[in-house]
């Protein structure tokens, strides 16, 4: 069974109970050849016919992120995948990677658990807004607070696409479907907001059509330790066409889109018309540039501890979309579950060695002879 | 053997001289039932289990019955405060805790009227005076002070002082009055340790050990249970001590153990014979949660424990960490199970190892949290959506949790399938002498990962089966070449690729069933147990009735009558050797703890006529009532067609 184990943790070595993973991938090796990590985007294709709608934003999501994959450096076979329901958790099917095309809302938990016993893998969530927040809420809120080193792309177009039209949790207030012919009552989830609130250690948000600043977002979040939640605008040409035109439009885009680039002033529109000053109420406000003093723009970090300052950045723009700030709201470092778990196997082991007969023998036992 | 009889002529052995001159004399017993009851805040659970480790170490076979409210603290000294443990020890095999209580140990009235209607006549009844006050009798309703009006002369009553006895005890050791009540639970184990000859190191290390870092709460707790001992021995309310000797057993090492204990020592060993590490997703819930405290101790063996946002959380993250070549697992019951349900599709969809422990308590809805029952087999069998076959394997008694789950634990890793262990709240908290195994002699879990394509192109098919067990390939992220993607949607047969094609659905949906069907070609023949070989009825169970039905078999044998016992480990697969067995007696008895799941599957499985006998009380049989019943049908086969049975019948 299981050998003494020396006292030393960094003597340990490969733990018993992990090496037949670690034995099955290396036999995989010695078979196959050497892991690639020079990738090209075609590499990452699938066989498999891609089934979204023609005209979708998926598809340009689906592009980017197979086109900027390679640049981390990462072999396919160490690359995970998993998905809820909804168009955009067809996602994995398209990726030439290990994937798990689940459940509805419970991607996060089960991603959870695969990146909590195999932390050497690079974990990906796709959802959407219904996924994530409607029916995987729970889910999505403590994956964030645990600080699970995922990688979370939350495809939002403001509806239900799959079920052919009904308001989701990011609709509009007053949103008329299928479902409410009279508009819909609920008020929407602003996911960076809740993301924020639930003390997600990186938040940042793209748009589809944006190929380098949904690659740039895309990148800081691969490469940050812990949860990372991309929330993706998406449009949906069937049930929701044109959603976020506002910021599309080359015009109004540049007029209501905040750019977040960390240590730079945030100041945007029209020939930096617009800035973002403090409200004097604890919160942001936005000016008009040229009626502040220089000095009182924020200068945007994203690597406050607190995340009051990036809570209120995103609460800036309104339902309509207008003043929608787009990049990173939040980046900090903060220590990952599976590192912590890891740490606290590590610690078991030196601490004492697996001797499984003494611990079915117990300290009360006694012996019947024969 | 005497297995629930009353027992025979107690012999007075010894007469011994106790300090004071008082004579005392030592009967001999060969079996022993006590039942310990107080409010929850009186530590009857610690005490019992103290008693039973005592009992244990002896060297008795025992049996223990944990029953407690779900409220953690109802109001002092109500009805729906009593907490009671009651254990059965002797110097035989036994297999119940006890129909009733030969000995009634009452902390307070409340206690007192909860219990004393099970306490038969003549019985020893032992009752804290101190806690008979006239608030207390108030509270449950007794006008009069039963311990003084003459009402209990039917039973042997023994008023003790047990609380201020403990505080007289406790008067130098520095600690206030109320503290030092609360070692009067301590007292009453030093007093039933001296009547009953207990070995006392136990408890002493034991309280050493828990209060490390409250010497003073030690001592205190070790000053009032050699204070109860010295009692016992002193005074002259108790002339008589008994003692049952150790009961013979087979040449090992034995320990005592609960259901719970043992079912987290099988997946841990699971893990270690199957040498993958082991991933517990779980939310609390009662009876189950002793299983994930006990493996969250274990992580030095690779176990990682994850106390998940809720039930979905629990089991998906197992069957994630599935997905990672990990030997997932989630603890549950029956509420939990109706949560998982999607998650358990899934999991019979993507077809990964996992193991499904529902640890069972009386239901529907919230039921009864701390009472046991066995009404989640069918919701196990058939509480998902589509055809979405699941193994099922069901632990007979505490020690043998240890087994199913190794067993569990065997067809999911061998059939890459969930797999549900139906364990009880019985077993769960209930605890008896185990045989601890040798560890070399542990099943070999070993299954193999995949780590190269095995499709004739070279590719890899996901979905390409085992011949022999039809389990598909397991490959593991991080396995060069071999990515693939698995999901919830139907699959193609052997690439798993997204079809919609009827006649692949219709093929996966039976290939999936023979898969599960197949596993009866793994099992043992069932074992029958018919000594007289001549048994015209036989009783059929499963789970924890086991104990119950054994005992039950052992009267109708005792008084010359035959009877065959079947006991079910596997109920789904049921074994292929099953409906021969079954139609080969006349009559066929199946008690359950619900309305009759397990006899309504036998019935239309092998449309055998099986005659259920049903109890959903919260507890378990009672092995007279049982054996009242097999012999009212083992009479009716004689004399007529028709079944005869008692009440009951569903």
């Amino acid at each position: 069974m299981t050998t003494p184990i020396d006292a030393h943790v960094h003597e340990l070595g490969m733990p018993a109970f992990d090496q037949r993973i670690a034995d099955a991938v290396a036999r995989s090796v010695e078979l196959g050849g050497e892991k690639q990590t020079t990738l090209k985007a075609k590499d990452l294709k699938t066989d498999q016919e891609v089934r979204w709608c023609p005209g979708c934003g998926d598809y340009v999501i689906l592009n980017a992120v197979q086109s900027f994959l390679p640049s981390l450096g990462i072999a396919r076979e160490d690359m995970v995948i998993v998905s809820g329901i909804g168009c955009s958790s067809r996602f994995p099917y398209y990726m030439n990677t290990y994937g798990m095309h689940s459940i509805h809302g419970r991607a996060p938990a089960i991603a959870t658990g695969l990146a909590a016993s195999r932390p050497e893998l690079s974990v990906w969530v796709v959802t959407g807004d219904g996924d994530a927040l409607s029916i995987g809420g729970n889910h999505l809120i403590h994956t964030l607070r645990r600080n699970v080193n995922l990688t979370i792309l939350l495809f939002n177009n403001r509806i239900y696409g799959l079920t052919k039209g009904q308001y989701s949790p990011t609709s509009e207030i007053g949103k008329v479907t299928k479902s409410t012919p009279m508009g819909s009552l609920d008020h929407p989830f602003n996911p960076v907001s809740l993301a924020l609130g639930a003390d997600a250690t990186f938040v940042g948000r793209a748009m589809d059509s944006d190929r380098k600043g949904l690659t740039d977002v895309l990148r800081q979040a691969a490469e940050h330790q812990g949860t990372a939640l991309v929330e993706i605008y998406q449009n949906c040409n069937i049930f929701n066409d044109g959603a976020f035109e506002l910021l599309k439009d080359p015009l109004t885009g540049t007029q209501w889109t905040i750019p977040l680039v960390h240590g730079e002033k945030l100041v945007f529109g029209p020939d930096g018309a617009s800035c973002v000053v403090a409200d004097g109420a604890g919160g942001l406000r936005i000016a008009e540039t040229n009626q502040v003093e220089e000095s009182q723009i924020v200068v945007h970090d994203a690597h406050r501890t607190d995340p009051s300052y990036a809570f209120a950045l995103s609460r800036l723009s309104s339902q309509d979309l207008r003043y929608t700030p787009m990049g990173v709201f939040r980046s900090i470092q903060k220590p990952t579950y599976e590192a912590m778990m890891a740490d606290q196997l590590e610690d078991a082991r030196s601490g004492q060695p697996a001797d499984l007969a003494g611990l079915l023998a117990g300290n009360d036992s006694w012996t019947v002879e024969a | 053997m005497s297995e629930s009889t009353p027992s025979t002529e107690p012999t007075t052995l010894t007469q011994a001289s106790a300090p004071g001159g008082l004579v005392k004399s030592v009967v001999q017993l060969d079996r022993v039932v006590i039942r310990l009851a107080g409010d929850s805040g009186d530590g009857m659970q610690l005490t019992g289990n103290r008693f039973t480790s005592e009992t244990a170490s002896f060297g008795n076979d025992l049996s223990t019955l944990p029953n407690f409210p779900a409220e953690i603290r109802a109001p002092t000294g109500t009805l729906p405060g009593v907490s009671s443990f009651q254990l059965h020890f002797a110097d035989h095999d036994i297999m119940t805790p006890g129909d009733a209580p030969d000995v009634l140990v009452v902390m307070n009235p409340a206690a007192l009227k909860a219990n004393i209607a099970d306490l038969p006549g003549g019985g020893l009844l032992i009752a804290d005076s101190d806690e008979f006050t006239a608030r207390n009798l108030a509270k449950v309703g007794y006008a009069e002070n039963p311990l003084e009006d003459g009402s209990l002369d039917g039973w042997q009553l023994v008023s003790v002082p047990l609380t201020s006895m403990t505080t007289d005890a406790l008067a130098g050791s520095g600690l206030g009055k109320k503290e030092a009540e609360r070692s009067k639970n301590m007292f009453t184990l030093g007093l039933l340790s001296w009547m009953y000859h207990r070995p006392t190191e136990g408890t002493i290390r034991f309280l050493e050990r828990q209060f490390r870092k409250k010497p003073e709460i030690a001592a205190a707790n070790i000053a009032a249970f050699r204070a109860g001992f010295n009692y016992g021995e002193t005074t002259e309310a108790f002339a008589v001590s008994y003692e049952v000797k150790p009961a013979p057993m087979a040449p090992g090492t034995y320990r005592n153990i609960s259901g719970n204990q043992a079912l987290a020592y099988g997946l841990v060993a699971a893990g270690q014979r199957s040498g993958l590490p082991v991933f517990l997703g779980a939310y609390p819930i009662t009876p189950a949660s002793d299983v994930l405290h006990e493996l969250s101790k274990h992580k030095a063996f690779g176990v990682r424990t994850y106390q998940a946002e809720d039930e979905i959380a629990g089991i998906g993250a197992a069957l994630g960490a599935s997905f990672g070549g990990a030997l997932g697992i989630t603890t549950t019951s029956g509420p939990g199970v109706a949560l998982k349900g999607e998650t358990i599709g899934l999991a019979v969809m993507t077809e990964l190892p996992l193991v499904i422990v529902d640890v069972q308590r009386g239901g529907p809805s919230t039921g009864l949290p701390t009472k046991t029952e066995q009404s989640d087999l069918l919701q196990a069998l058939f509480g998902r959506n589509g055809e979405a076959p699941v193994p099922v394997v069901a632990p007979r008694s505490p020690g043998d949790c240890f087994d199913a789950a190794i067993e569990a634990c065997r067809i999911a890793l061998t059939y890459r399938t969930p797999v549900f262990l139906l364990s009880d709240g019985y077993l769960a908290n209930g605890a008896e002498p185990w045989a601890v195994p040798d560890v070399e002699s542990l099943p070999d879990l070993r299954t193999e990962f995949a780590t190269e394509p095995n499709g004739p192109d070279g590719e890899f098919l996901p979905y390409l089966r085992d011949p022999e067990t039809l389990a598909r390939p397991w490959a593991v992220p991080g396995t060069k070449g071999l990515q693939h993607r698995i999901g919830g949607l139907e699959k193609a047969d052997g690439t798993g690729n997204i079809s919609y094609d009827p006649a692949n659905h219709d093929f996966m949906t039976r290939t999936r069933q023979a898969k599960i069907d197949g596993i009866a070609a793994s099992l043992p023949p069932t074992e029958v147990d018919d000594p007289d070989g001549d048994a015209t009825v036989a009783v059929i169970g499963w789970g924890s009735t086991y104990g119950p039905i054994g005992a039950a078999c052992r009267r109708i044998r005792r008084s010359g009558r035959s009877i065959a016992q079947v006991h079910l480990r596997h109920l789904n697969p049921l074994p292929a050797d099953l409906g021969d067995i079954l139609r080969s007696y006349d009559r066929v008895v199946c008690p359950e703890m619900n309305l009759g799941q397990l006899s309504m599957l036998l019935r239309a499985k092998y449309l055998v006529d099986v005659q259920s006998h049903t109890q959903v009380r919260g507890l378990p049989f009672r092995a007279a009532e049982l054996a009242a019943v097999l012999q009212d049908v083992i009479d009716g086969a004689a004399t007529t067609a028709d079944p005869v049975l008692s009440g009951g019948q569903s």
